[in-house]
């Protein structure tokens, strides 16, 4: 829709509280593929055993009235039991979990192992030319992590994509 | 106590399921046996409670679901097997899905151990289904099987309406299982919202009686949410005084010849609707859902004017057309609502300013953008729906249609009374939806009059179900508007194209006449105006299934029209020049359908 193309682009957090049953994950790709929409993250897992429940954590990116869009096509699958929108619904916490395997040797190898210092980063496998390092944060701290690395001998990146709660006591 | 104790007793899948069907009240199932369902038909072969009808194509049996919905109001079931009789089905599902139209569609399904193993006639049919069904069930195991089959009830009818598929492995239905009544499943998450917010209800009727230039747009939601919704709309309209104007799906909704009644609405829709809804002040929509061919160039759509938006899908408001007061709930009960808020606050419509209105109006309608001449040698095919319409209006009639030229027409020159009695694909527009619809009609309405008003193309698609009219001695009526051209086809080359006909011909016809008569139903032929009275008179009065061949102009087009591309207030009319605002198409409205 050309008037919604002048419209800014903003990146949106969406929690969503599904029935944990067969097809429930296809049917929300399926959704964002075939009405268009864009995930740039998506992460997935059961958070509730006894009561069957996932919580699917996406991130999507477009202009207000698409991400309003979104959340009412979300809402309207019959597995889904809530939608909740954390970047216009207050304080939230936002974390990725990345594995990042660099290799090298002599002095990239210690300036690797400096940089991780800083970023609180923890290698959880080590060979003599390699280190594997596991970091958390925001989505930013692990992209500026990636991009020091890629100097020092970047081999490969495993990244959950984000997860993310509300802040204070009550729950979503 | 004695139920309690049957319910203990394990029966096979098959048996759950037709028992699960029983109790949900159904009395007839649109279906096509194939292996993967055999056990299913062995236990509907050993019951006498629900009535099979054989059709002759699964998406024929779909569609005849559907007709079966939308006449009675209640869920049209289907059975088909797995496979080829699933993806038969995918068009009649997403029909049905666009439509909003509650069916449930059970599918068979290979063996547990041999899905995935592309086994034969193996199909991901709750993977293809996905995207066209409201919700979709695989069933693993028969302890499963009530609850889904009751779930599945719930949600094809509740909110907004749609298909359901439950996919039923074939080992599902001869192992054993308990049985659960409808009464003990209570869905775990689906509780769609049906009462308006009373504030928001509060603030509609506020702006009704502010309102200057108000007017009703109503769809297909109306209709849905049951034939009280159509008494309490047309309360409405006449405490208010306030016009109507009916989307294709909502057609019924108001009497057609209520003289606040404006017609349809939209790209085929009255000279004076379409006005009326790009000059209004207030637009109060309920049960619709700013479909394309409503608004035209969604940057030019009733430009001027404050909309209310009543919708059961949230996910309605605000998708093209941005509403300013977006009320979720039922149509029918956000019109009681409505009706109570405006009596209890003693509210009174702007009488002097909706005078002003309706003058306003009333010059549009003097336009009379429906006339048509009709000569002494042509049968023109608004003449054949007119005369139709006079030779059938003092029965109860059911119309349904396929889709293109004769289907506008029908819309345009058949005036509705009640609700439920016009069945047409709306949404996806589906060639081949009239004649299975009006034997699903027929099945929900022994004895009433059902008129299949088609095109020359369009029947060919599932013309196999005369078959099906036939076996059941289902006296449907096809009433066939021959032009020999895909029509609406032919007018869009002839004004977007170039007149450059391609492929648009209906080259080598069968005889309609020979071709009912080999399916043991009656074709009869009329070529000449002065004969349609008597050849209509002669399709009512046979009891069985007509297939009526109508030779009508061959170069009539359906006006008014909203090119693609232009405002719904830019219309082109038969006698207006080519040089006339809306009568070019921009290059953009070439790229949109």
């Amino acid at each position: 829709m050309s008037a919604q193309a002048a419209l800014p682009i903003q990146s949106h957090i969406l929690s969503i509280l599904v029935d944990n049953e067969p097809g429930i994950l296809a049917r929300i790709v399926g959704l964002f593929s075939g009405r268009g929409y864009n995930i740039e993250s998506l992460t997935v897992a059961e958070v509730n055993n006894a009561a069957h429940l996932s919580r699917i954590t996406i991130v999507t990116s477009g202009p207000a009235p698409v991400i309003e869009q979104i959340k009412a096509q979300l809402g309207r699958l019959v597995p889904v039991h809530n939608v909740h929108d954390l970047t216009v619904e207050g304080p939230h916490v936002a974390r990725e979990l990345a594995l990042i395997k660099v290799a090298g040797s002599g002095e990239k190898r210690v300036e690797s192992l400096r940089i991780a210092d800083i970023f609180r980063a923890r290698a959880v496998d080590s060979t003599i030319e390699s280190f594997v390092f596991e970091v958390t944060g925001t989505t930013e701290k692990v992209d500026a992590f990636i991009k020091l690395m890629q100097p020092l001998g970047l081999v490969d990146v495993s990244r959950t994509g984000v997860v993310a709660i509300s802040r204070g006591a009550t729950p979503l | 106590m004695a139920t309690e104790q049957r319910e203990k007793q394990t029966m096979s899948g098959a048996e759950l399921v037709i028992k699960a069907l029983v109790d949900q009240g159904v009395e007839v199932i649109f279906g096509y046996p194939g292996g993967a369902v055999l056990p299913i038909y062995d236990a509907l072969f050993k019951q006498n409670a629900i009535r099979h009808i054989l059709v002759r194509h699964e998406q024929g049996a779909v569609h005849a679901a559907e007709g079966y919905a939308r006449s009675t109001g209640k869920p049209g079931v289907v059975l088909v097997t797995s496979g080829p009789g699933a993806t038969n089905a995918v068009t009649g599902l997403t029909d049905a899905l666009l439509d909003s139209i509650p069916v449930i569609c059970l599918t068979g399904q290979v063996a547990t151990h041999l899905i995935g193993s592309d086994a034969f006639q193996e199909c991901d049919t709750t993977g293809i289904t996905r995207p066209c069904t409201k919700h979709n069930y695989l069933v693993k195991n028969a302890e499963d099987l009530a609850r889904v089959v009751h779930e599945a009830f719930y949600v094809a009818t509740n909110g907004r309406p749609g298909p359901v598929v439950i996919d039923l492995p074939k080992d599902v239905q001869v192992q054993q299982g308990h049985y659960t009544g409808p009464q003990n499943v209570r869905h775990k998450t689906y509780r769609p919202r049906v009462e308006g917010e009373a504030d928001k209800i509060r603030q509609a009727v506020e702006l009704m009686a502010k309102a200057e230039r108000p007017i009703f747009y109503t769809g297909g939601g109306i209709i849905n949410a049951g034939p009280k919704a159509s008494e309490l709309l047309r309360e409405l309209v006449k405490l208010t005084g306030f016009p109507v104007t009916n989307t294709l799906m909502g057609l019924g909704a108001v009497s057609g010849t209520d003289k606040h009644f404006l017609g349809m609405l939209g790209m085929h829709g009255t000279w004076e609707a379409n006005h009326a809804m790009h000059d209004c002040d207030v637009m109060i929509n309920i049960g619709a859902r700013f479909d394309d061919r409503i608004t035209g160039r969604l940057n030019a759509f009733s430009p001027g004017s404050t909309k209310i938006h009543v919708d059961i899908d949230p996910s309605s408001h605000n998708k093209t057309v941005r509403a300013d007061l977006c009320i979720v709930g039922d149509a029918c009960r956000v019109l009681e609502q409505m009706i109570s808020a405006w009596k209890e606050g003693g509210f009174k419509p702007n009488t002097k300013a909706v005078k002003k209105w309706w003058a306003q109006i009333d010059q549009w309608r003097a336009r009379d953008c429906l006339h048509f001449t009709q000569g002494k040698d042509i049968i023109k095919p608004q003449y054949a729906i007119q005369r139709l319409y006079e030779k059938t209006r003092n029965r109860d009639t059911f119309i349904t249609t396929e889709v293109g030229q004769h289907q506008m027409w029908a819309a345009q020159y058949y005036k509705f009374e009640q609700p439920n009695r016009w069945m047409t694909s709306g949404g996806l527009g589906t060639m081949g939806y009239g004649l299975p619809a009006a034997i699903g009609v027929q099945l929900g309405h022994p004895g009433k009059l059902v008129v299949d008003i088609a095109g020359e193309a369009s029947i060919l698609m599932n013309i196999q179900e005369l078959g099906t009219a036939a076996q059941f001695r289902l006296p449907v009526k096809v009433f066939v508007l021959n032009n020999e051209y895909m029509g609406m086809v032919r007018q869009w080359q002839q004004l977007l194209h170039g007149g450059r006909y391609s492929q648009s011909y209906s080259e080598s016809l069968p005889d309609f006449v020979k071709l009912a008569e080999a399916f043991h139903c009656v074709g009869l032929r009329c070529t000449n105006p002065a004969d349609l009275d008597g050849v209509i008179d002669e399709m009512i009065k046979i009891d069985r299934p007509v297939l009526v061949d109508v030779a009508v102009d061959k170069a009539e087009n359906c006006f008014p029209m909203v090119p693609s591309g232009a405002a719904h207030n830019e219309m082109i009319l038969p006698d207006q020049p080519a040089s006339a605002p809306g009568a070019s198409v921009s290059e953009e409205g070439m790229a949109l359908v």
